[in-house]
């Protein structure tokens, strides 16, 4: 039977095929949860959840908060004061202070990339990583990889088109991680400037020179969101600009399979990255991925309170 | 105090010098190296058999954190980490606090490193006010209180008018300029090298051009002004080419590596190791083989350790707000003896890379031991094997990626001015 | 560690106790109204297919059948490392007014079937819970009692009771372990 032994989850990377297919089917368990009048079992009772939120995220904390809810854990939100780790407590200190309060699991979000890790050696719960920089963001990786099971049925064999901002792209950094390992191969577009360097060394990745010949015959389109502040600075002209070479509308999807499905980890900018055609549209499977993502969550969740030392 | 070194393989580049020879010392300079030497009445022998006996190491490139930021080091601890890793002598970036800029920074340091010190210290001066890149420091009298060169390490100097008459105005006065050669502009929010690593480590990376243009900048001013140059820390295959070639056509540029830019890549930053972070930043194995060639084919001077303590608060924290720099010096030496059982240098480039070299750019009268010249001597055993233990090191940071990681290769003994100031 | 098996059951024993069993059903409940089949994975779930194959035999009515997988309502989770795989539950009616037949392969503690039964609780309000298992093994620790057995075996703590299903998940065996 397989067995989840991570006490951590910080990156799809760390994770094997094995791991990911049970996170999956456990989270296709608890969906049933989800689904029901009463919406709670009592698994994780008497566990403490501290979601330690360094970067604003209503979208994920609150549905950290509900899947541990729904597991019957007592969740806390923790959300510092000051975001830059150089002024203030140190996040060592802040991850102590906490211990003391004896958390099980720590669900954190941080703009340093890699700080889960260093976390993880200072405290002797488990951690879960909600977002590190640039770095990953496993929770959506896994959900949108459970969307894409249930519109297909496998993972296997998907071509999946990342479109966007690469670089700065913890989404698309999971995603990869984790599709490539389930067998999908994964396309990538963006401007030059927000593609990084050596990313088709990831695995089974494509790097594309335009954004048609990326979801050309895609099973899956999945758009980034491109950030606002990056608009006329070094990486790219302008939103209007980005829209005309890099936005998904009506016209092109027409390129990926009849059949695609259209995805965004959110918040979307519309009229940018997506048209809202397509984003309001038949393909897009924006909103189940909110909704797998509670479910998603609270298999992480679970399989780590199960997880031995590391 | 006189000093005898019995029956160690002595070598000099300086001399031509390698045998199996005597060194004797008296008065704190080289009174001979022959064969069969006898000791004076009073000298101390000191049985070298076995053991390599070279001019005493130097190490242009150090930050000694004294004065301002004794906490990470000082000149005491510092130059005692000099001297376990054989160095004889060290010269100390101005990025201390106050900033070596004036005559009473530079005057403080020497007369510490001359009263509690345990090798010698030669300070580095700032090429700008407080490394404020905007305008010059008074080069002359910083010569004049014992500064061996200037530069405004950590910073490059962006102006690149100031840059040029700085070259013009500190070759007038015969004190040699180095270049930290970095493109801010590039290096950006970069906290290590820009490849495969840091794209899968989502780290803001830091291009391999941002070191070279501003590399290429620098020869360019020295090659239009017709003056000398040095390039600290070079650490990619661009700078490298850039410095060949400008050797070639005649720019009197000189430059050095560190141990760490032939020793690891980025790799070493995986688990997002903030010993492994510096900058210049690890870099790649290409640049790595153009940094060992370039050793190999002289267009790299010397081999310096950029030493830079770091107390483990800034060094145990998350990755990109922990500070940049290692330490090096207790490591340099078996680090670079790899360079030998490797194959890149002989024994002999070796240490006119660690001695002789920094000696003669610098203006040091050191690195030979040549009758009359101070009796800056390194003993260091080629094979004896040791684990790198923070405990255990002289420095008073602990900031290496080699902790815990096996060395081959030790000084055995430091003597600075026919001092024994070291003795393993 | 050689391991000692007898068996208890073969699988015309088994189909012959199961048949029993739905005709019990039948019998308490008055025929089939309102009356669920649930099984507990995996064992139950199987063991519950054969019940309702029987009844469909005897009634000519098919029973609604569902599965609960009680592993979020296990009392040992906490010291279980690892956790299980999380089963699904596929209850795909209401259990509101309904006469629930709760079906498992062996009773042992009852701890499972607490569980269970908590699980169902959370999809509505059963008319009431009957409980059907293929062997009951004893060494209760909740009170907890089966309405219908297929077999009661006596067993000390040291012995394992196992139901074997084959590739098709039809049962071939009952085993008991030394």
């Amino acid at each position: 039977m397989a067995e989840f032994k991570h006490k951590h989850i910080i990156a799809l990377r760390d994770l094997s095929k094995a791991d990911i297919e049970l996170l999956i089917s456990t989270a296709e368990s608890m969906r049933e949860v989800n689904s029901r009048d009463i919406k709670k079992v009592p698994t994780l009772r008497g566990k403490t959840i501290i979601n330690l939120f360094y970067e604003s995220s209503t979208r994920t904390r609150t549905s950290f908060e509900i899947a541990g809810k729904r597991l019957s854990a007592d969740t806390v939100n923790i959300a510092p004061s000051n975001s830059s780790a150089t002024k203030g407590e140190t996040l060592a200190d802040t991850a102590l202070n906490l211990l003391a309060m004896k958390p099980d699991i720590i669900v954190m979000r941080h703009a340093v990339s890699g700080s889960h890790y260093f976390l993880a050696e200072k405290v002797s719960c488990s951690i879960i990583n909600a977002g590190d920089g640039a770095h990953e963001h496993p929770s959506q990786g896994l959900l949108d990889m459970l969307t894409m099971k249930d519109r297909f049925g496998r993972l296997d064999g998907l071509k999946v088109a990342i479109v966007g901002d690469i670089t700065h792209s913890r989404v698309a950094r999971s995603n990869i991680q984790g599709l490539t390992k389930m067998g999908s191969s994964v396309f990538l577009a963006g401007p030059p400037t927000m593609v990084p360097p050596g990313v088709e060394r990831l695995g089974n990745v494509t790097v594309c020179a335009t954004m048609n010949e990326a979801i050309q015959d895609a099973d899956v389109v999945m758009m980034l969101r491109i950030q606002q502040e990056r608009q006329g600075k070094t990486l790219m002209p302008n939103a209007r600009e980005y829209s005309r070479y890099f936005g998904l509308n009506p016209e092109n999807i027409k390129l990926a399979k009849p059949n695609a499905m259209v995805m965004h980890p959110g918040p979307i900018n519309r009229g940018v990255e997506m048209s809202s055609y397509v984003v309001d549209g038949d393909q897009s499977w924006i909103l189940k991925q909110v909704e797998n993502g509670v479910a998603v969550r609270m298999a992480m969740l679970y399989h780590v309170c199960g997880g031995e030392l590391e | 105090m006189n000093m005898l070194i019995k029956g160690g393989r002595v070598i000099d580049p300086s001399q031509k010098i390698d045998d199996t020879l005597d060194v004797l010392v008296e008065n704190g300079l080289i009174k001979q190296v022959g064969k069969g030497l006898q000791a004076p009445a009073d000298a101390k022998v000191v049985d070298a058999a076995g053991k390599y006996v070279v001019p005493g190491l130097i190490d242009m490139h150090v930050h000694l954190r004294d004065p301002g930021l004794e906490y990470k080091e000082d000149i005491i601890s510092g130059t005692r980490a000099a001297v376990s890793g054989g160095f004889t002598s060290v010269c100390c970036m101005p990025n201390t606090k106050p900033t070596i800029d004036n005559k009473a920074v530079a005057s403080y340091i020497i007369n510490k490193s001359q009263s509690d010190g345990f090798c010698n210290v030669f300070p580095v001066g700032s090429i700008t006010y407080g490394l404020s890149g905007d305008r010059m420091a008074e080069m002359g009298e910083l010569k004049e209180s014992g500064c061996v060169a200037v530069s405004d390490d950590g910073r490059p100097v962006t102006n690149s008018e100031l840059m040029m008459r700085s070259l013009q105005y500190a070759a007038g006065i015969g004190i040699m300029v180095i270049s930290h050669a970095e493109e801010l502009e590039l290096v950006g929010e970069g906290v290590m090298n820009e490849g495969f690593t840091s794209t899968e480590l989502g780290l803001k990376g830091i291009p391999r051009v941002a070191e070279d243009i501003a590399t290429v900048r620098d020869i360019m001013l020295a090659e239009y002004t017709g003056t000398p140059i040095h390039i600290a820390h070079v650490s990619t295959k661009g700078s490298v080419r850039i410095i060949r070639e400008a050797k070639a056509r005649g720019v009197k540029v000189t430059c050095e590596t560190a141990p760490h830019y032939f020793t690891l890549t980025d790799d070493a930053v995986r688990g997002y190791n903030t010993n492994a972070k510096m900058n210049p930043p690890l870099r790649e194995a290409d640049d790595l083989s153009a940094i060992k060639q370039g050793l190999q084919d002289g267009t790299i001077d010397c081999i310096a350790t950029d030493h830079a303590p770091h107390h483990i608060d800034e060094k145990d924290v998350e990755f990109n707000v922990a500070m940049n720099g290692i330490i090096g010096l207790e490591t340099s030496l078996p680090l670079s003896l790899n360079l030998v059982r490797e194959g890149v240098l002989t024994l002999n480039q070796l240490i006119e890379k660690m001695s002789c070299n920094p000696s003669n750019i610098l203006g040091l009268n050191r690195g030979s031991l040549q009758a009359g010249a101070p009796a800056d001597i390194t003993l260091f055993d080629l094979e004896r094997e040791w684990t790198v233990e923070a405990d255990k090191l002289a420095s008073k940071s602990k900031n290496s990626p080699w902790l815990g990681q096996k060395m081959k290769g030790v000084a055995m003994a430091t003597i600075v001015s026919g001092t024994l100031k070291f003795e393993r | 560690m050689v391991t000692e098996q007898t068996v208890i059951l073969d699988a015309a024993g088994v189909k012959r106790a199961l048949t029993r069993i739905a005709h019990e059903i039948l019998e308490r409940n008055k025929g089939l109204a309102d009356v669920v089949l649930i099984g507990i994975r995996s064992g139950g779930v199987f063991l519950a297919d054969g019940i309702a194959k029987q009844i469909g035999i005897i009634e000519g009515d098919t029973v609604p059948l569902g599965a609960v997988d009680i592993t979020l309502y296990r009392d040992d989770i906490s010291g279980q490392l690892p956790h299980q795989a999380v089963g699904k539950t596929e209850i795909p009616f209401s259990l509101e007014g309904k006469k629930v037949v709760l079906v498992d392969d062996v009773l042992y503690t009852g701890r499972t079937i607490r569980a269970a039964m908590d699980a169902l609780m959370d999809y509505g309000r059963p008319r009431c819970i009957q409980l059907a298992v293929l062997i009951d093994r004893g060494h209760r620790e909740l009170p907890i009692r089966a309405d219908y057995v297929g077999r009661n075996v006596p067993t000390s703590l040291k012995e394992n009771v196992q139901v074997i299903f084959d590739s098709s998940n039809q049962p071939t065996e009952v085993v008991l372990e030394k």
